[in-house]
C-alpha cells in the first residue's frame, strides 16, 4: 500500500512535469519530510504564492510518504533525473542526505534547506524559520503588548536542561530593559508534562496573586497553563502566551485564557524558501557568509558564517486568524 | 499489626508536619479551599495507588498503569471527537472496561504463562504506548476538539468538592470494602503473604493475581478518562513515568514489595504524601533542581522504614524459635 502510494506520488510528479512545464519555466522542487502533513501542505501553499508572484516558476511539491531519509534520497534522485533547477528541502536527517544533495549540486542544481536543515556541505544555504534572539524578544513582546501599564510576568518552561528553552529565556532576559514596567517574577519548570506544568502554573498564580502573564515557550506548557488559568477562574486576569501550535491552542484562544501566542508561519516559510531558491538559481544572489538574499514580500535574509539565515519574527496567532490555521498544523 | 498502625499514624503525623512547615512559608496553602484542591489534584494518583496496592499485595507489580491510563484516555478522547454527544456515564463505563481488559491481558500472562509480572508489564507498557501512537497517528487531541460535557464532568462541584475528588473517595471506600469484607480481598492478602499456604487453603494464587491486575487495570482506565478530561489534552506521552509515582505512593504507604502487607489507608496516605509535596514545591520557592532530590529522598526514607519494619519482624520470629529450641 505504501509503495503504491509512493508510486502514485512519483507518477503525479512526472505527470505535472510533462503537463505544464514549458521550456523557459524555472522548476523549483519543494521537498518535505513527508506528504500529507498539514504544516508542509501550508508551506506548499506559500511556495505556490511565490510562484504566482514570480510568474515563470513551476513548483514541484514532493516528498516521501513517511518521514525517512531513504525516502527523501529516492525523491531527490528522481528530481535530479528530471533536471529541476532548484531543490528546497526540509530534511529528515542532517547527514544522510548530504551525498545525494552534493550530487545534485554537481549537476548544477541549486540546493537549499529550510525548516529542518542539512549539514553545510550538503546545501548552499539553510533558512531557519526564526532566530533565538527574535524568539526571545517575541515571547516577551506578546506579554508586554497586553500590559501597557506594565506588570508581573512569569516563565513556565520545559525542563531545566532543555537547550532551546534555556536559550530563548536567556535572549528574553537580554531584552527585558526594552520593556520598562515588565517584571519577571519567577521561572518555573513543568518538564513538558501536562500535570506538572498545570501544577506549576497553579503554583505561580498562588504565589503571585498579582501575576499578569505566564510566558510558556513550550507547546505542552502553554496548553497546560491555559487550562490551569481557566480552572482557577482567572481568565482575563492572567494572560497565557508563548510558543504553541494553532491546533493545540485553539481552545485556549477561544476561552480567552490566551490572547495571542506565536510560532513560525509555514506559509511564509514555503514562500521564503521558494523566493530564495529562485534568486539563487537565477544567479541574482549568491549564498556566501554575510550575503543578503531577497525573499519577496518578507524582505531579505542575511547569512551567517554557516550560510544559515533566519526568516523573520515568529508569526503571531490570535482570535483573528486562529480558525484559519488550526486545521493546518 | 502494631507496626502497620504505626505506619499510618506516622504518615498522618509527617503529612501534618509538612503542612505546618509549608504554612510557615506560604500560609495560603493550608486554607480549606486549597487543601481540597490538593486532594483533588492527588485523586488520580490515589485511584491508581489503590489498584497498584492490590497488585503489589499479591507479590506482583504493574508498571503498565500509566500506559494503560494514556491509552484509555486517548481512546475515549478520540471517541469523543467522533461522537461528542455520547453520555459521560457511558464514556466512563467504556474507559473502565477498556482498562480492565488491558489489566486482564497482564493478569492472563502472569497467571497462565507464569511470566514474572515486572517483565509482563514492562512489555505491555511499551505495547500500550505504541498502540496510542498508532491510533492517534502521533497527533494531539486538543481542548477545542473535546465536548464541554467530556471535559466538564470531573469539574462539577457537589458539596464543595469536584466530582474528581468524589470519584476518588468512592474508589477508596469501595476498595476498603473489597479488601476487608470480601473473599477476593482476603485472598489477595493470603496469596501475597504466603502463596503456598494460600494454595493449601484452596485459594488459586494465579487467579487471585489475575483479579488484582484486572482491578488495577480498571482503575487505570477510569483514571485515563479523568486525566484527559482534567488536563483537556491527549497525546502519546501523557502521564509519562507516572507508574513510578504510583509505585512510590504504595511504598511510602507501607505496602511491602514482598507482598501480603499493606492497607488501603496506607496507599491513600502515601499518595497524599506525594501529592502534598508535588503541590507545595511550586509555591514554597524551592529550586527545581532540588525538587526531584526531595521527592527521591522521601521515597528512600520510606523504603528504609519498610526494610526496618520487615527485618525486625524476621528477628522476632527467629528469636522466639531460638527460645523455643
Amino acid at each position: 500500500m505504501k509503495s503504491f502510494a509512493k508510486l502514485l506520488a512519483t507518477a503525479a510528479t512526472f505527470g505535472l512535469m510533462a503537463g505544464t512545464a514549458s521550456a523557459e519555466d524555472m522548476r523549483i522542487a519543494l521537498v518535505v519530510k513527508a506528504l500529507g502533513i498539514g504544516f508542509f501542505e501550508a508551506a506548499a501553499k506559500g511556495a505556490e504564492e511565490a510562484a504566482g508572484e514570480l510568474g515563470d516558476v513551476e513548483i514541484i511539491y514532493t516528498g516521501p510518504t513517511d518521514t525517512t531519509a531513504e525516502g527523501q534520497i529516492e525523491v531527490i534522485n528522481s528530481l535530479i533525473a528530471q533536471r529541476v533547477d532548484a531543490i528546497a528541502i526540509s530534511a529528515n536527517d542532517t547527514d544522510a542526505l548530504v551525498p545525494t544533495l552534493k550530487k545534485a549540486m554537481q549537476r548544477g542544481i541549486t540546493v537549499i534547506s529550510w525548516d529542518s536543515g542539512v549539514a553545510p556541505e550538503g546545501r548552499q544555504m539553510h533558512l531557519n524559520p526564526s532566530s533565538n534572539p527574535l524568539i526571545g524578544n517575541m515571547i516577551l513582546k506578546l506579554a508586554a503588548d497586553n500590559l501597557p501599564e506594565g506588570g508581573d510576568v512569569a516563565v513556565l518552561s520545559a525542563t531545566t536542561t532543555s537547550t532551546n528553552q534555556n536559550i530563548w529565556i536567556d535572549e528574553m532576559k537580554k531584552v527585558m530593559p526594552e520593556y520598562p514596567g515588565i517584571n519577571l517574577v519567577a521561572t518555573v519548570y513543568g518538564d513538558d508534562l501536562a500535570d506538572k506544568s498545570y501544577r506549576e502554573a497553579q503554583g505561580l498564580m498562588q504565589s503571585y496573586p498579582d501575576l499578569d502573564a505566564i510566558i510558556a515557550p513550550t507547546s505542552v506548557g502553554i496548553v497546560a497553563a491555559a487550562q490551569a488559568v481557566v480552572d482557577a477562574g482567572k481568565v482575563g486576569e492572567v494572560n497565557v502566551t508563548g510558543l504553541g501550535l494553532p491546533s493545540e491552542m485553539a481552545g485556549a484562544i477561544e476561552s480567552g485564557a490566551s490572547k495571542s501566542f506565536a510560532i513560525w508561519n509555514p506559509i511564509d516559510l514555503g514562500y521564503a524558501a521558494t523566493m530564495i531558491a529562485y534568486n539563487l538559481a537565477k544567479g541574482d544572489d549568491e549564498a556566501a557568509p554575510g550575503a543578503t538574499i531577497g525573499m519577496g514580500r518578507l524582505g531579505e535574509v542575511t547569512l551567517d558564517d554557516d550560510n544559515t539565515g533566519a526568516m523573520a519574527d515568529p508569526f503571531v496567532y490570535d482570535s483573528s486568524n486562529i480558525d484559519e490555521f488550526k486545521g493546518i498544523f | 499489626m502494631s507496626i502497620l498502625k504505626h505506619r499510618e499514624t506516622l504518615l498522618v503525623a509527617v503529612i501534618a508536619a509538612m503542612l505546618a512547615l509549608i504554612a510557615s512559608r506560604f500560609p495560603g496553602f493550608v486554607t480549606p479551599g486549597n487543601l481540597a484542591a490538593v486532594f483533588t489534584d492527588t485523586a488520580p494518583l490515589m485511584i491508581l495507588a489503590l489498584g497498584q496496592m492490590a497488585v503489589i499485595l499479591t507479590r506482583c507489580i504493574d508498571l503498565s498503569v500509566a500506559a494503560n491510563l494514556a491509552l484509555t484516555g486517548m481512546a475515549v478522547a478520540l471517541l469523543n471527537t467522533v461522537a461528542p454527544g455520547l453520555p459521560v456515564v457511558l464514556t466512563i463505563a467504556l474507559a473502565i472496561g477498556m482498562g480492565a481488559l488491558m489489566g486482564a491481558i497482564n493478569g492472563l500472562l502472569v497467571w497462565k504463562l507464569d511470566i514474572p509480572s515486572i517483565v509482563v508489564t514492562l512489555g505491555t507498557m511499551t505495547i500500550f504506548r505504541g498502540i496510542i501512537f498508532l491510533i492517534s497517528d502521533g497527533q494531539w487531541v486538543n481542548a477545542h476538539e473535546m465536548s464541554a460535557n467530556f471535559t466538564g464532568f470531573p469539574r462539577i462541584e457537589i458539596l464543595g468538592l469536584p466530582v474528581l475528588a468524589w470519584i476518588a473517595i468512592i474508589a477508596i471506600a469501595a476498595m476498603g470494602l473489597v479488601m476487608s469484607r470480601t473473599v477476593l480481598g482476603r485472598s489477595i492478602f493470603a496469596a501475597g503473604s504466603n502463596p503456598h499456604a494460600a494454595a493449601y487453603t484452596g485459594i488459586d494464587v494465579g487467579r487471585t493475581q489475575f483479579a488484582a491486575f484486572v482491578i488495577s487495570g480498571a482503575l487505570a482506565g477510569l483514571t485515563g478518562y479523568l486525566w484527559i478530561a482534567r488536563y483537556a489534552v491527549a497525546y502519546v506521552d501523557i502521564a509519562g513515568g507516572f507508574e513510578l509515582d504510583v509505585v512510590a505512593a504504595c511504598v511510602i504507604g507501607g505496602i511491602s514489595i514482598a507482598g501480603g502487607v499493606g492497607t488501603v489507608a496506607g496507599a491513600v496516605l502515601g499518595a497524599l504524601f506525594l501529592g502534598v509535596i508535588k503541590n507545595a514545591l511550586p509555591v514554597v520557592d524551592i529550586s527545581p533542581f532540588w525538587q526531584l532530590a526531595i521527592s527521591g529522598a522521601a521515597i528512600l526514607i520510606a523504603v528504609a522504614f519498610n526494610a526496618r519494619a520487615g527485618r525486625s519482624k524476621g528477628r522476632v520470629i527467629l528469636k522466639s524459635a531460638e527460645h523455643a529450641a
